[in-house]
């Protein structure tokens, strides 16, 4: 047998097994998070695993300030980080020269390398404070200065989607509206954004499933009160997220214990959350490749 | 089939080296030791209310027998707690008694927890220094914690929402304060802290938020209180004196939120572990307790037990 080819079916083996093992990964935290988190609708009722209080210490453990909490933070997240992160993406891709793109881009990638902790210390010492003096809020913990940091995470994963669907987008479409007489904001507006749609949806939910996981940062921020949301301010009121009770209770918790398996449940949760968020992005993706292919044939 | 053998000769060097790795690996570890004389390692974590003192007294530990290794870690009561049962420390830190429940699964897992006293602490309640209020009864601050006084002017301050603070859930002094305060002792009475109320995951977190904020009150161990926060005099009831917490006032029991501090060992624990206990409570030790602004225990010999 030829050498090369003993090579070659080797190498093949090892890729192989390194693409199976993301499948292994995933079943195996699958597996673990159904296995640690499904006792808990045995060991907890229904009803108050669903009621609206939080309080481990007294075996209360409704979810829904949690679920809730962890909702308005990632909404508010993205009326920000829409807005900027898709507008960055157009001024990189169709407006900005040059040189400014070679500032912008690096500067872009250190905001996304940035440690959330790191962003969380800003925001407890900076953020807070002139939230409260700036809005006249009773305290700057709250679920807003949570949104603007997830934000600040979000926008790069945002940008840098969306920069490529953007270019993407054949360069015929442009000359043709530049043809016809289209200003360049009608450009941008009626042509290249419609056409990249689907891929700056999938950024969009990309940077959901970014916010809705992050632990730290909000965690810092928020307050983490576990307080059911009433109405419009809920977005300047504490909050409790999902991933900052996980990371904040799992320390104490004995192994077994319902409150263990609650937080596991809680994880679940989380799982389908960014589960179904993935589904929607990859489903917008697909749709845009037949799309594509629609125009090319 | 050429394939297969060299294959499996490649399997081979790969498990050799992975072996080779392992050995050498506990060569290493064999070979450190010794040279440091490490007779003993300790492992102490728990309440982060201790988790100052703790460090302080691993320091002046190791300074007089360099062959015992301490490590301290923080992360609360509960935790502290938690790791005992489990088996990974040797000393949990508690800023509370520890539970009946927990004194149940530590005996399942085969571990018998004894108890030392090792100081004693008082819990100050702290605002703004802005804040014109500057004496609260028990029975007023168990009222704004459970949520029945939202506004500072009910309390002869300002016109100002009352922003609560808190430790998490995890934290012995949360605990303490949920059963001494808003239950004001009663284990009977199941009231529990409003839900906005915000449960910071440290110390130095309620201390910023109260410096920075006029609408704050919060509540944390008398060592962690600086001076950029305002400490509220106590009374007990309605007319009664009302007291700022001191090493005197926690002594006399005076002053109406203090409580004793903690260390649990395991029944049959290594020499290491007992005399680094025994020396705790020793007077050079307890002089350390009062220079990290904790009350020294006085009695020094009674407070070994099992609980």
């Amino acid at each position: 047998m030829q050498r090369s080819q003993v090579t070659e079916t080797i190498i093949t083996l090892l890729i192989r097994i390194s693409g199976y093992s993301s499948i292994l990964f995933v079943s195996m935290i699958l597996f673990f998070l159904l296995r640690e988190g499904l006792p808990a609708l045995g060991d907890v009722n229904i009803g108050s695993l669903f009621g609206t209080r939080w309080y481990p210490i007294e075996s209360l453990y409704g979810i829904w300030p949690l679920l809730s909490g962890s909702l308005i933070v990632t909404l508010g997240a993205m009326l920000i980080s829409l807005p900027l992160g898709v507008g960055t993406a157009v001024y990189i891709a169709e407006v900005a020269p040059p040189w400014i793109n070679n500032l912008l881009k690096p500067l872009i990638e250190i905001l996304a390398g940035l440690p959330s902790v790191v962003l969380g210390f800003l925001g407890i010492q900076v953020l807070a404070p002139f939230l409260r003096t700036f809005l006249n809020l009773p305290t700057g913990l709250t679920a807003f200065g949570g949104a603007v940091l997830l934000a600040m995470i979000a926008i790069p994963t945002i940008v840098s989607i969306a920069e490529d669907a953007l270019n993407t987008v054949p360069s015929g479409y442009r000359q043709a509206a530049l043809a016809l007489g289209a200003t360049r904001w009608q450009v941008i507006w009626g042509v290249t954004l419609p056409a990249a749609r689907s891929g700056v949806l999938t950024a969009v939910m990309l940077g959901v499933g970014r916010a809705i996981g992050e632990t730290m940062a909000v965690m810092m921020v928020t307050g983490n009160a576990p307080v059911l949301p009433t109405g419009l301010n809920a977005l300047f009121v504490p909050v409790r997220t999902m991933t900052a009770t996980i990371a904040s209770e799992m320390g104490e918790v004995a192994n077994g214990s319902p409150h263990y398996h609650v937080l596991f449940f809680i994880g679940m949760v989380l799982f389908f959350i960014s589960l179904m968020v993935n589904i929607a992005a990859s489903s917008l993706s697909l749709q845009g490749r037949k799309r594509a292919e629609r125009v090319l044939s | 089939m050429r394939q297969f053998l060299i294959f499996f000769l490649l399997l081979a060097v790969c498990t050799g080296l992975l072996a080779g790795c392992r050995a050498f690996r506990a060569e290493g570890s064999a070979s450190t030791d010794p040279a440091v004389q490490a007779s003993a390692y300790i492992q102490n974590k728990g309440s982060d209310t201790i988790v100052n003192l703790a460090l302080a007294w691993a320091e002046r530990y190791q300074q007089k027998y360099p062959e015992v290794r301490l490590s301290v870690t923080g992360g609360g009561s509960g935790t502290g707690l938690a790791s005992l049962i489990n088996g990974t420390v040797d000393i949990a830190n508690a800023s509370r008694a520890i539970k009946q429940e927990e004194i149940d699964e530590a005996r399942a897992q085969g571990i018998d927890p004894v108890e030392t006293i090792i100081a004693r602490d008082a819990i100050a309640v702290i605002v703004n220094p802005s804040n014109p209020v500057n004496q609260l009864t028990l029975e007023q601050v168990a009222q704004i914690y459970k949520g029945e006084i939202n506004n500072w002017s009910e309390l002869g301050g300002e016109d100002r929402p009352i922003v609560r603070l808190s430790r998490e859930t995890n934290s012995g002094t949360h605990v303490y304060f949920l059963e001494q305060v808003i239950r004001l002792g009663d284990k009977k009475n199941k009231e529990i802290f409003s839900a906005n109320t915000l449960l910071l995951p440290s110390s130095e977190g309620i201390i910023s938020e109260v410096r920075d904020n006029p609408n704050a009150i919060g509540y944390d161990g008398l060592g962690y209180v600086t001076d950029e926060v305002k400490v509220l005099g106590i009374a007990r009831e309605k007319g009664s004196e009302y007291v700022m917490p001191s090493v005197e006032t926690v002594n006399s029991n005076t002053y109406a939120i203090s409580r004793d501090l903690y260390m649990y060992s395991r029944a049959d624990a290594k020499q290491p572990v007992l005399d680094y206990l025994n020396w705790i409570l020793s007077t050079e030790a307890q002089e350390i307790v009062s220079e990290q602004g904790f009350v020294p225990v006085q009695n020094h010999s009674s407070n070994t037990g099992r609980p």
